[in-house]
């Protein structure tokens, strides 16, 4: 059964159209320490409660987003493109949360 | 005596006469009947065996909690087994079985079972078959199998179709009993969009049971008023025989509708069922309470039946119970039943009431006894006689029909479906919904509200209160005066929880349809197996298609009067979706047979098939496998063909399905840079290159060449099975990595058709469509540019780059042309000797290059195992996978390599994923040093060849090893060496 995903860019959206990559992790350094390393590409906290993930939005509008889902009632409290979050500068226009 | 019809009343058309069979004999019942009424109209009191002791068994209740009477319906395709005959509508033509009977229903060789009782209590399985072990998997299992039943799937497909939708709404009501009516006709009067889901065929609820009058009207006409007013709102939608099973996250319910799951022959252009998820912005629950059974001695003999059950088979399809009946009640919803009775003609025996302070309002003839209890129903197949217990005496009450009223328990269920508690409330003796719930209500019987007029306010106080919050204007509807509810009495003695009958002889059940007695429940807890959970796996109750609905809240009744504790301490085992069970049919849904997934067919798969290719599904493709010619007798006789005059001559492949990826903007070499393990950034305009992409933990992750068309465009291709995998990695790196390049993608994969055309006459063929210069000089190997085609008439881009190892190039054409641009190239390529080749011979001249796949690349391969070394540039400042490409087990000289492997004996061969074992050494896991990846007969070696992962295989070449199928058993000389085994020094490329 299905659950929905509010997409910034399409509105709510059935999961299906979605692929999961996992915790939205930020990319270390090429020179970052090997265990900073080994967390990134290994290591997940694995919460109960609110986590933000990496959602694809592949039947769509395939942007990537970072959205945050509650692991234990799998409510989705937001979404917004992950583009925001690395590119510095916080762009909000066309992005509905 | 049995049950029978009634001379008049009812909700059935009794001038519409409908057939039926049960167990092959021919019955008939009226339009309206459920196939458990008709059973009961014709006097037929048995309908099944139970699970375990193999007991006779009746119908229980007239609802979806049905224990008992589970059957086979339909047959062939349609059989559609644990069907709840209280469920199930009378149709013309129905034919009904019983299930858990052998070999018939009255005499059941099963019921031997009941006799060896003292060995199959809780725990059963646990304890008896044990030992010895080895009986477990010949004996015990296939005995409990064939003795334990329930119905049997049909072994044939099903000829009907499914279907899934989605719907959305402001108010999603579940349930048409009086709350939820009343809250669709206030929330559809409001203009919200509403979508009324009921689980039976005719909406009402237990109004069609009622014999009271609401607003002057009998309680079905009151109903069919308001569904008249429902269904001429256009914001109203109604689906009858849906089922709603679950609640979801999102606001997302789960519903299963029925639609001609009452029909004897479905029309074919709609589904019998579909799968709903309906959105909802709020939503109300409306379902109502199950009676809850009484737990004494033989409360199971067909006769003993739910009070509410037995009004419904009254009221609502006009069949009686029996002559001679018994009411058994812990509260005052025993005494409408009594009433009606008593309005039918049939005054009760007795109305045995467990409350000594009981005050009903009952005016009627029964003879009533206050504080007693039935402690035993007596009878075989048929109930004869009641022992009534009260103050220490007995008494013998002959009866062939026994009511049993121990109040209600809330359907609750969806309300706890996302993971919230029930709570336990001693004073409606009940669990109730979670307190903390957001977009869910509950109205009515649901929320313990008792009566009909209660509930049709609650049902519309509720919903005005949800369309408030959603900013619509509403109105409580109102309802006149409802007369003759005897529920409706001011202030009802609360339902007295009688979980521990006192006096019971017989066996006394708990769980009807899991056979799980009262004994069984004190076992688990002398055991200590007293926990909620525990005592489910223990006993078993609550399992299996009703999963407890009679049986849970009794069973945790009676755990806690064992263990001294309150029923709040106990708690309850989780409530998961589905509430009812739902069909694999719904749940595929369309996709199925050749829908369970996309075809993905290449624009020149009609040109492979009219040169009569085979084809072979590799992930969604059909690819051309090999081009079979008359006279050749084996797949081999071909490929071995295609492979020869490919290096003999010329070969013209269909690689459409390599993935095809757009890359532009100012930044796009510095993004390939960044994908790639090998340097991008130098890539001239008009040239290929070979790229390795590597994952972050520095194992590889695909191959393929990029191109750069202009200064600012690139075409990467992608091995077939990850081009999707690719364009979803690129987008990650270029949206989230690395958002501030300029870079943007588009797949193309679709938009070209590409042939690969090898063997060293491809560029006098290609010369004949190509007007720019093909020689050497002026296209050497690598070279990647657009080019025109038949004069200026087309345009495509040529690609120098080569699988085979011979001259070669692939030509992208815009997908239309696709096939014309293949039979130009064949037709040109005639006197050349130009044959078509499939991706089997594309298999072959791959590995006598030693070019790996994703054989190879199995995600375990370094770059320096596969001898790509190089490729992995240790100059770049960053690029994915080149933090973790040096770590100590990456760079292991130990580590698997890629080698060539041979049989020492050209006539010998072995297989893909045999082993490798040093000469001599035994075959053990210890010995094993690697395994065969690809393998092949290459008609230029003379013997089967293949590429190995073998530890440090690069520097065995020549050593003789044992190639070991550890499967087949088989043990093959072998010999290591070069994975080249065709053209070492590549001459024939740069030709």
């Amino acid at each position: 059964m299905a659950s929905l995903v509010p997409c910034p860019h399409c509105g709510a959206r059935p999961k299906e159209e979605f692929t999961i990559r996992g915790a939205a992790l930020a990319r270390p350094r090429a020179d970052a320490e090997p265990a900073a390393w080994m967390d990134y590409v290994y290591l997940r906290d694995n919460p109960r409660g609110r986590y933000e993930e990496h959602w694809h939005h592949t039947a769509g509008c395939r942007r990537w987003l970072v959205v945050t889902r509650d692991t234990a009632t799998h409510e989705i409290a937001a979404s917004r493109d992950a583009s925001l979050d690395t590119v510095g500068v916080k762009r909000t226009e066309g992005a509905r949360s | 005596m049995t049950p029978y019809r009634l001379a008049a009343g009812g909700l059935i058309d009794r001038r519409a006469h409908l057939s039926f069979t049960f167990d092959g004999k021919p019955l008939t019942g009226y339009a309206g009947d459920s196939l458990a009424s008709a059973l009961l109209a014709n006097g037929r009191l048995l309908v099944g065996r139970s699970f375990k002791y193999h007991r006779p068994r009746g119908i229980l209740t007239a609802g979806a909690a049905e224990p008992n009477a589970l059957m086979t319906i339909g047959r062939d395709g349609r059989t559609e087994a644990n069907t709840r005959a209280t469920m199930q509508e009378l149709y013309d033509g129905l034919e009904a079985r019983s299930q858990s009977r052998w070999p018939s229903l009255a005499f059941d060789i099963g019921a031997l079972n009941g006799l060896l009782s003292p060995f199959l209590g809780a725990g059963f399985y646990y304890k008896t078959f044990m030992w010895p072990a080895p009986l477990w998997e010949k004996l015990y299992e296939p005995f409990i199998r064939k003795a334990a039943g329930l119905g049997t799937a049909a072994h044939v497909a099903d000829p009907d179709a499914y279907e899934k939708c989605w719907a959305h709404c402001d108010l999603l009501v579940i349930g048409a009993g009086p709350a939820g009516l009343a809250a669709a006709l206030t929330a559809g009067r409001a203009g919200a969009r509403v979508i009324l889901v009921d689980e039976h065929a005719a909406a009402g609820g237990t109004l069609l049971s009622e014999t009271a009058r609401i607003g002057g009207l009998p309680a079905p006409a009151f109903v069919a008023q308001t569904m008249a007013e429902l269904e001429a709102l256009e914001n109203v939608t109604i689906l009858l025989r849906t089922t709603a099973v679950g609640w979801y996250d999102g606001q997302v319910f789960g519903a299963v509708e029925r639609v001609q799951k009452h029909v004897r022959v479905p029309a074919a252009a709609r589904p019998v069922e579909r799968l709903w998820r309906i959105v909802a912005q709020k939503a109300l629950l409306a379902t109502g309470a199950e009676e809850r059974p009484l737990v004494f001695g033989g409360n199971d003999i067909p006769g003993v039946m739910m009070a509410g059950a037995m009004r419904t088979y009254l009221n609502r399809y006009g069949v009686a119970p029996g002559r001679q009946v018994a009411i058994f009640t812990s509260n005052d919803s025993g005494y409408a039943l009594a009433a009606d009775l008593e309005a039918q003609g049939i005054v009760p025996e007795i109305i045995v009431d467990s409350r000594a302070d009981a005050s009903p309002s009952y005016a009627g003839k029964a003879r009533i006894v206050t504080g007693a209890v039935v402690s035993d129903a007596q009878g075989g197949k048929a109930l004869s006689a009641i022992t009534v217990l009260r103050n220490g005496q007995t008494e013998t009450v002959k009866v062939d029909a026994l009511a049993m009223a121990g109040g209600f328990s809330p359907i609750i269920h969806l309300a706890c479906h996302r993971g919230g508690k029930p709570q336990w409330s001693d004073a409606q003796s009940a669990f109730l919904a979670p307190g903390d719930l957001v977009g869910l209500d509950l109205a009515g019987a649901v929320a313990t509200t008792a009566g009909i007029a209660a509930c049709l306010a609650e049902g519309a106080r509720t919903a005005t209160a949800l369309l408030e919050q959603m900013s619509f204007n509403a109105t409580p509807a109102t309802f006149g005066t409802v007369e003759g509810d005897i529920v409706s009495a001011p202030n009802p003695v609360p339902a007295r929880p009688l979980w521990t009958v006192p006096g019971v002889r017989g066996k006394a059940f708990v769980d009807f349809q899991n056979d799980v007695h009262r004994g069984d429940l004190d076992l688990a807890v002398q055991e200590g197996y007293g926990h909620v959970e525990l005592a489910k796996r223990y006993t078993t109750n609550g399992m299996a298609t009703d999963q407890g609905k009679l049986s849970n809240v009794n069973a945790i009744g009676l755990l806690a009067e064992a263990r001294g504790i309150s029923p709040a301490d106990v708690g309850t085992t989780t409530f998961r979706p589905f509430y009812t069970p739902v069909s694999f049919g719904a749940l595929a849904g369309p996709h199925h047979g050749h829908d369970f997934q996309p075809v993905r067919r290449s624009p020149l798969h009609d040109w492979a098939r009219r040169l009569g290719a085979t084809f072979v599904e590799t992930g969604l493709w059909y690819r051309s496998s090999f081009f079979p010619r008359v006279g050749e007798t084996s797949w081999r006789e071909s490929v071995d063909r295609e492979v020869l005059n490919v290096r003999a001559h010329a070969g013209l492949c269909d690689v459409s399905m390599l993935g095809k990826i757009e890359i532009c903007g100012h930044d796009a070499a510095e993004f390939l840079n960044r994908v790639y393990s090998n340097a991008f950034l130098k890539l001239p305009v008009g040239k290929a290159r070979y790229g390795l992409m590597l994952r972050e933990d520095g194992m590889i992750y695909d191959d393929g060449t990029t191109s750069r068309l202009s200064e600012n465009h690139y075409v990467m291709t992608t091995t077939t099975a990850y081009a999707a995998g690719v364009m979803n990695h690129l987008e990650y790196c270029a949206q989230v990595l690395w958002p501030d390049l300029d870079v943007r993608l588009a797949s193309s994969t679709d938009q070209w058709a590409q042939m690969a055309i090898a063997g060293p006459k491809a560029r006098l063929i290609l010369q004949t469509i190509v007007n720019e210069d093909l020689s050497n000089d002026a296209f050497p190997f690598l070279a990647a540019r657009e080019v025109s085609l038949f004069g200026r008439a087309l345009h495509g881009r040529l690609f120098r780059i080569s699988f085979s190892g011979e001259l070669a190039y692939e030509l992208a054409v815009p997908a239309g042309y696709g096939e014309s641009v293949a039979e130009a190239l064949m037709e040109a390529g005639a006197p050349h000797g130009i044959q078509p080749y499939g991706v089997e011979a594309l298999g072959v001249l791959r590995i006598e290059k030693g070019h790996v796949t994703h054989n190879e690349i199995n995600g375990t391969a370094t770059a320096a195992d596969l001898g790509f070394g190089k490729m992995v540039s240790t100059t770049k400042p960053d690029f994915i996978g080149k933090a973790m490409v040096g770590r100590p087990g990456l760079v292991d000289p130990e580590r698997a390599q890629l080698v060539g492997v041979l049989p020492l004996d050209p006539t010998t061969s072995f297989r893909t994923g045999s082993h490798i074992l040093a000469q001599g050494a035994a075959a053990t896991l210890e010995n094993d040093q690697g395994y065969v990846t690809s393998s092949a007969y290459s008609p230029h070696v003379g013997s089967t060849i293949g590429l190995a992962l073998v530890t440090r295989g690069a520097e065995r070449h020549g050593e003789a090893v044992m190639i070991w199928n550890g499967i087949r058993n088989e043990f093959t000389p072998g010999r290591l060496c070069d994975p080249v085994f065709v053209d070492p020094g590549n001459e024939k490329l740069h030709v």
